[in-house]
């Protein structure tokens, strides 16, 4: 019997995209935020987590994918990290799905640019292909050294 | 490890801290009988425990410190500076072996030989008598009278004491045979025992093996307890759960503020009522559990006499230290962030402050210095001074330093006042020191002082006067978890500007907008009581709004917060002052760490996230904060004084003669120099005759050919072969003037009879009953060299 693990999935743009059970502290709808002047774009604000300030980063922005059509309302996954809990804001919430360890293969070569070092590889589901995420590589912002605006810091 | 090792650790370490304060301290009043045998008593307890649990390299070493301090306590030694840095040695070698017990649970492989050695020399060293009688003091001395609780007696009074012992019950003995752990045989065997030795009586009964370790600490502990001045009133508890007490705390500060406005907008009487009890007990809690974690600032400054002694023992300097507000209290958290950066300071004031005892007498000053530590509260701030009677700063030294070292531009050196020159001593890799010693020097440290500091929010400045000493002020707040802020609107979203950072509040109708904001060359100012103050819109600093809507003037009022970061004032302004609120600190993700312009966030009462403010990171973003502003801005202000109290006031003069006979006055605060040069240093920049002067090329102005009107400038006309130069600076920008004779000084009440009517001429004044034409030098510099000194304001060129 071959490895299994527990994806957890949600959906951007029409894509599925995963990341191990483990990681996801929780999942919850659409909060409000408060968004921080002067950060990179990719941060769209900070939500309240039960007294916890927790940075919200949208995952389409993150993955270079186009703006959430307005007026729809972005889900939080909230992930654990080593710098503690951050939420990613996706467009909606998948099933926890159990895939096999045999069905993943490395991102295809075409894949450029940051997404290819943020996909960690791609489980060929049945009729579909996950894109397993590296969590810990998506919430360190340090790649993105120019924050909206000026570029002065 | 075991419970008895680890209370032993505990205790122990204490005592230790203690026995150094108070070594220090017998140093300087070596005959009071109090502290010798409070240390005497210290050491005793800490050789006693090692008894108990078996250490005996550590027995040993306490045991040779406390032979030493017995002969002192008898009086059969003087204490000396080596007696007290042997003491203190040891009291190190114990902190080792103490350590080495935590890390091992062993008391470590070294024996420390030669300390025990240098300590049994010690001993003989300055003995009252012979060598001989030396050698029979040091043995006497080993079975010395040890605790005056167990006090051995001579023989004959054997009986007595075993009878003394077994009645009563706050004695150790008393207390096992109360408990039934020793047999009232072996007490009294042991009793005897304890005559002939020098051991304390619950060592022998465990050698014996007549008790169990165990027992006797327990009894001792019983004992302490029953001696009513040794009864405890405190426990001790862990510092995590403190934090923790304190982050529930903070939540429940937020659930408060929530609760609170939502009970408000109900019409429901019985749960308003509730609701503000409840705010009054959380309220009171949380400053219940702020206490719990204050702590005196003694605590830190407790290990200052040791530093200090040893220092400048080691730098050959004679110190006293002072200390003022050893109770002021801060958050633990605070203080730990503290500690380095003062003790870094205590070390920089004996090493550079505090001049050689040599030097301070010839300098007339006591060959003691004082180095002054003063803690105290000041508007929900404390202040932490640290200032010695030293030699000062040199000014002109840091600045070239500076300059050597790149820090600065020559130009900028020239133009910053001696305060922002101190304040470079705070810069990364700047140091005077001629050289490095093992203590300082290092060009490292002061700007970590500084960092430390302002990671916690506080703010550091240096002040100094040449030959009279330096004071190191450290403001920082009471504590970093809930601090007071003001709630302000801008672009439509809240943020909290820490209450320290705060100064006041300015509110300008529509009306008065246009008439209070001002602009410098393009740079938006406010007149606060006479003083410009730079404005920053936090809309375009933030980049809030679109920044093409943000006009002088347009809206219909304006609100300014009035802030200081750095010593520096700036106005603020935002669209909205909302209120004053308690805010609890949370930290921001590291997604966002590297955003200089908050320092946090708050969670609201209506549970929303709102940012707090970085006052500093602001400034330093809008580059309010650089020494050139605020230098010009003086500057400025004094130019104006000038110019008003030359038309009216009473003024020191300087009168000069220039062509044939004219006569001209300057007054004298415009003057930085007078010199005289040759001739041949005169050298040309286009047109405009220049001269090199302290680095910077000075044009040179020859007032008879600009004022006087003489056509032609007069060189070598006879004796000329040297110039008489006037030199004005301003702003770091000097002009020389070119006059034929410095006539003299003169302390004149002015009063202008003619009006101007040249340039650079502010009128005509009867000085020394001469008519004299008073010079407006500003105005006259600018005619000639239009931008002058690159000032903003354009209305004198």
């Amino acid at each position: 019997m071959a490895s299994t693990q527990q994806f957890c999935t949600f959906f951007l743009d029409g894509h599925v995209f995963g990341t191990p059970v483990p990681k996801v502290q929780e999942v919850i709808q659409h909060q409000e935020m408060t968004r921080v002047p002067l950060a990179p774009q990719v941060v769209s604000g900070l939500i309240n987590l039960r007294g916890q300030i927790v940075s919200a980063i949208d995952l389409r922005r993150r993955l270079g994918l186009e703006d959430r059509p307005e007026g729809q309302l972005p889900m939080n996954v909230v992930v654990r990290t080593n710098e503690g809990a951050v939420s990613l804001l996706v467009d909606e919430i998948g099933d926890v799905i159990e895939v096999e360890e045999e069905t993943l293969e490395s991102p295809p070569e075409t894949l450029q640019g940051f997404a290819r070092q943020v996909v960690r590889g791609v489980y060929k589901l049945s009729g579909r292909l996950l894109l397993a995420l590296d969590i810990d590589r998506i919430v360190d912002l340090s790649d993105l050294n120019k924050p909206n605006g000026t570029g002065e810091f | 490890m075991d419970e008895i090792v680890k209370d032993f650790l505990i205790e122990s370490n204490e005592n230790l801290d203690r026995l150094d304060q108070e070594l220090v301290k017998l140093e300087s009043s070596p005959s009071s009988k109090e502290l010798l045998a409070s240390v005497f008593r210290t050491i005793h307890t800490i050789k006693g425990s090692c008894g108990f649990l078996g250490f005996a390299r550590l027995e040993k070493l306490a045991h040779a410190g406390e032979s030493l301090l017995s002969r002192l306590r008898d009086g059969q030694l003087m204490l000396t500076a080596d007696i007290t840095s042997g003491l203190l040695a040891m009291v190190d070698a114990v902190r080792q072996m103490l350590s080495a017990i935590k890390a091992s649970g062993q008391d470590g492989t070294e024996d420390y030989a030669d300390l025990i050695q240098h300590l049994a020399n010690l001993q003989c060293q300055n003995a009252r008598g012979s060598s001989g009688l030396c050698e029979k003091a040091t043995e006497s001395a080993s079975t010395a009278k040890e605790d005056p609780k167990e006090v051995a007696l001579p023989l004959s009074a054997a009986m007595e004491v075993n009878e003394l012992e077994q009645a009563d019950p706050s004695k150790i003995g008393g207390v096992l045979l109360e408990r039934g752990h020793v047999t009232p045989e072996e007490l009294a065997a042991a009793l005897r025992q304890q005559e002939l030795g020098r051991k304390k009586l619950g060592e022998i009964l465990v050698e014996r093996g007549a008790a169990h370790p165990e027992h006797v600490l327990d009894a001792q502990k019983t004992v302490e307890i029953r001696n009513p001045d040794s009864a405890v009133e405190t426990i001790r508890v862990g510092v995590n759960l403190l934090d923790r007490l304190m982050n529930l705390v903070g939540e429940l500060v937020l659930a408060r503020n929530q609760l609170l406005q939502y009970s408000s907008s109900r019409q429901d009487a019985g749960f308003l009522a509730v609701s503000q009890r409840m705010n009054l007990i959380a309220t009171e809690l949380q400053e219940e559990v702020m206490k719990t974690r204050m702590q005196p600032i003694g605590n830190v400054w407790d290990k200052f006499p040791r530093t200090v002694r040893d220092l400048a023992l080691s730098c050959g300097k004679d110190v006293r230290l002072e200390m003022e507000g050893q109770d002021t209290e801060l958050d633990r958290t605070i203080i730990e962030a503290i500690k380095d950066p003062l003790t870094h300071l205590v070390r920089n004031s004996i090493d550079h402050g505090v001049e050689p005892p040599a030097v301070r007498q010839e300098a007339g000053k006591n060959t003691t210095g004082v180095l002054k530590l003063r803690a105290f509260h000041e508007g929900g701030q404390v202040n932490i001074e640290v200032s010695d009677d030293g030699a000062g700063l040199n000014a002109e030294r840091i600045r070239q330093k500076a300059i050597e070292r790149g820090l600065i531009s020559a130009q900028n050196a020239l133009r910053m006042s001696d305060r922002d020159i101190f304040n470079l001593i705070f810069l990364p890799g700047f140091s005077t020191a001629e050289k490095v010693t093992n203590v300082s020097g290092r060009g490292v440290g002061m700007d970590v002082v500084k960092t430390n500091v302002e990671k916690i929010g506080g703010t550091v400045d240096v002040q100094s006067s040449p030959g009279k000493g330096t004071t190191v002020k450290i403001k920082i707040p009471l504590t970093l978890a809930i601090i007071p802020a003001l709630m302000i609107t801008s672009g439509g979203d809240r943020f909290a500007i820490p209450q320290v950072s705060l100064l006041e509040l300015v509110r300008m109708d529509g009306g008065d907008v246009g008439k209070g904001i001002e602009m410098v060359h393009g740079v938006p100012v406010y007149r606060l009581r006479g003083r410009l103050l730079p404005l920053v819109y936090l809309n375009r600093e933030l980049q809030l709004v679109n920044t093409a809507s943000i006009k002088k003037g347009e809206d219909s009022a304006t609100n300014i917060v009035v802030v200081q970061a750095d010593g520096r004032e700036f106005g603020l302004v935002v669209d909205e002052i909302t209120d004053t609120e308690e805010i609890v600190v949370k930290p921001l993700g590291q997604q966002l760490k590297g955003i200089p312009a908050y320092s946090g966030a708050t969670i609201m009462g209506d549970g929303r996230v709102a940012l707090i403010l970085d006052i500093l990171g602001l400034a330093q973003r809008a580059q309010v904060i650089s020494a050139r502003d605020s230098a010009l801005m003086e500057k400025e202000k004094d130019g104006a004084t000038e110019k008003s109290a030359a038309t009216a006031g009473h003024q020191t003069l300087l009168v000069v003669q220039c062509g044939d006979h004219s006569r001209m006055a300057i007054p004298l605060s415009l003057v930085a120099r007078l010199e005289e040069f040759p001739v041949s240093a005169i050298e040309r920049a286009g047109s405009q005759e220049v001269m090199q002067y302290r680095g910077q090329i000075m044009p040179l102005l020859r007032l008879s050919s600009v004022v006087a009107g003489t056509a032609t400038p007069v060189p070598g006309a006879g004796t000329e072969d040297r110039l008489q130069v006037v030199v004005y600076s301003e702003a770091g920008h000097s002009v020389g003037l070119v006059v034929d004779r410095i006539v003299d000084i003169v302390d004149e009440k002015l009063v202008v009879q003619t009006p101007a009517e040249r340039r650079g001429i502010l009128g005509s004044s009867v000085v020394q009953k001469r008519v004299t034409d008073l010079l407006d030098v500003p105005s006259m510099v600018r005619h000639v060299i239009p931008g002058f000194a690159d000032l903003p304001s354009g209305d004198r060129a």
